[in-house]
């Protein structure tokens, strides 16, 4: 008699029930240390449902057949010459970026998952948490993979690592995964799993690989769906764990709520990164920044939050700030790396007319009446040879670490600014979100390591500009300044065949 | 206001007969193209048949099988042998 099949629910059963065991030779919460302190209260874990349902063996099946089909599309570019064929070299200037700011926020969500995957006392947890921890380092592999073919032809990319440990504006991306690793294991399963994956993951990924694809890059756009795919499963990983903990205890509510209010607002200021890379530098656009946020966070966020509401979840606090800023932030922080462009390891530029003008339809209530005025002004100061380089040390957030730049809600001309006294000594910050968020945890965030108070410690490497670039690794006149004039430039245009003047125009 | 159920796809061969699967068997289905992805949308709930799938391929579909041309999705989700949903609905 044939041997009947086992259906998927049953497999999944066998590999997460019973698996486990209640340890007799040390007490469980010596062996589970880390899941009591935070103050949630678990009553069954054996309530916990992963959706996806996937056994050991089809996950490795699936990853080796997603590596196959990552590795031949890398080989194809490599031997094809790909870099030959995206837009424009200004595009370069996005994987830069990335490679240097979120790439190695994978290789810490990885050691993120592991700890995590460790120290869940439910076995299904404990396997979805596990199987994210290979994910999230597949991703910073195939990343630094993928990307190191462009290291072989343009700057600013082979100290990546070493860059983000030390370069200020990658503080902003570092100290939030720091931030999040430095909690609890459930304060990270919300961080990460919930609000960063679930809620804002899309607005990094798919405008962004569906930019890359727009601009040619296609190892890029195939690192990037193939992340992606596994993406999808720690998404349902991330609203799995916040509807087990709403369910189990109702005293779970406020604790969740305050992170779920604290990892928005924080990733929300991660993702500026984006917005500027979207609206700046992709030099053939797919979307907007707001249109990105009107679909990703607006639409489907508030699916969601409809959704979590049976619960007495709330959408998060300062969401509409957020939405808000999505008509003010891209422009805000371009130009911030357009004052400091000596100190940034990517290029700059002022935007083209044609650019300009897309600015303008993209974002009718803001860029004419307070942005466009500022970019023109600039580049008319660079025709007279008066390039604008801002020499001062920014005064940084002590929350999200970036420069004081943003603006009051409501008033796009006023700089936004709070701070609060504690133990003694005043700490600034951008923001009400970011004020709230210290004055949580104050003995936590006192601790930051600011880069801009470092240098005036003289922690980095020396007191002047470039004593402080040359302790980041940063290539002075090859990493850094405006794309114009850079060997960046000067390669693209040997392989257009353009003469520099020609480019110039 | 409805909810939207929503999945994202590969712009590519082998995600296409789910994509067709899809607008068959979800009559409200609207559709976003971005270079190299595809975004369906449905209001409270997106069906996927093995069936459907199978016919329009032409040969046999695990809906694991998603996994290799998954981007994104929204929606609470629940796979089994037969078919793969996402909803809103409880
Ligand atoms: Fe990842
Ligand atoms: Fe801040």
């Amino acid at each position: 008699m044939a041997v009947k099949k086992m259906g998927l629910k049953q497999k999944y059963a066998h590999l997460t029930r019973g698996l486990d065991w209640e340890t007799s030779y040390q007490k469980m919460d010596d062996v589970f240390p880390y899941d009591q302190f935070e103050g949630i209260k678990i009553t069954d874990w054996s309530k916990w449902e992963d959706p996806f349902r996937l056994t050991m063996d089809a996950y490795w099946k699936f990853q080796a057949e997603k590596e196959r089909k990552l590795y031949a599309v890398i080989d194809a570019f490599a031997q094809n010459n790909g870099q030959l064929n995206v837009s424009d070299a200004r595009y370069i200037n996005v994987l830069k970026l990335f490679l240097t700011g979120v790439s190695p926020l994978e290789y810490q969500a990885h050691r993120g998952f592991a700890f995590t995957g460790r120290h869940m006392r439910g076995v299904g947890p404990r396997i979805a948490a596990q199987m994210q921890s290979l994910d999230e380092l597949r991703h910073f592999q195939t990343q630094a993979h993928t990307i190191s073919h462009y290291n072989k032809f343009f700057d600013g990319i082979a100290e990546f690592q070493h860059m983000h440990d030390r370069v200020w504006y990658l503080s902003v991306p570092k100290s939030f995964f720091d931030d999040a690793r430095a909690a609890g294991p459930f304060e990270f399963m919300i961080a990460i799993g919930f609000a960063f994956e679930y809620v804002l993951t899309n607005l990094l990924f798919v405008p962004f690989m569906s930019g890359a694809a727009y601009n040619g890059d296609m190892s890029t756009v195939t690192f990037g769906f193939s992340a992606q795919s596994d993406e999808s499963r720690h998404m349902t990983l991330g609203i799995e764990v916040i509807k087990f903990l709403l369910e189990q205890h109702p005293d779970n509510l406020p604790i969740v709520q305050k992170w779920v209010d604290k990892w928005f607002w924080r990733g929300f200021k991660v993702l500026g990164l984006v917005a500027m890379m979207m609206d700046y530098m992709l030099p053939k656009k797919v979307m907007s920044w707001k249109e990105a946020w009107e679909i990703y966070f607006t639409e489907a966020g508030g699916s969601l939050f409809t959704d979590l509401e049976r619960y007495g979840l709330k959408v998060p606090k300062y969401a509409d700030v957020a939405t808000e800023m999505a008509e003010h932030i891209s422009h805000q922080n371009w130009a911030v790396f357009y004052q400091y462009t000596h100190a940034a390891a990517f290029h700059t530029w002022t935007p083209d007319k044609e650019h300009l003008d897309w600015l303008s339809e993209k974002y009718p209530n803001t860029f004419d009446k307070y942005y466009r005025p500022r970019w023109e002004m600039w580049a008319k100061m660079d025709e007279e040879g008066k390039r604008f380089y801002n020499m001062a040390l920014p005064q940084l957030c002590q929350t999200c670490q970036i420069p004081m730049a943003y603006t009051e809600p409501g008033d796009p001309t006023q700089i936004a600014f709070r701070c609060t006294e504690w133990n003694g000594e005043m700490y600034h910050f951008c923001s009400d979100g970011c004020k709230d968020i210290f004055d949580d945890e104050p003995e936590k965030y006192a601790q930051s390591w600011l880069p801009v108070h470092q240098i005036f410690q003289g922690n980095c490497g020396g007191p002047t500009v470039p004593d402080v670039l040359n302790w980041y690794r940063l290539n002075v006149g090859a990493d850094n300044m405006d794309y114009v004039g850079s060997p960046d430039e000067q390669v693209w245009n040997s392989w257009k065949g353009k003469a520099p003047a020609e480019a110039a125009e | 206001m409805a909810q939207i159920a929503s999945i994202t796809l590969y712009q590519n061969d082998e995600a296409r007969p789910v994509m067709e699967a899809i607008l068959q068997d979800n009559p409200t289905a609207r559709v976003l193209n971005m270079p190299g992805a595809v975004k369906i949308d449905v209001d409270d709930e997106l069906v996927i048949n093995r069936a459907t799938v199978e016919e329009k391929l032409g040969s046999e579909w695990d809906p694991q099988q998603i996994h290799m041309v998954l981007i994104s999705m929204a929606g609470n989700l629940d796979e089994d042998d037969d078919r793969i949903t996402l909803s809103w609905k409880h």
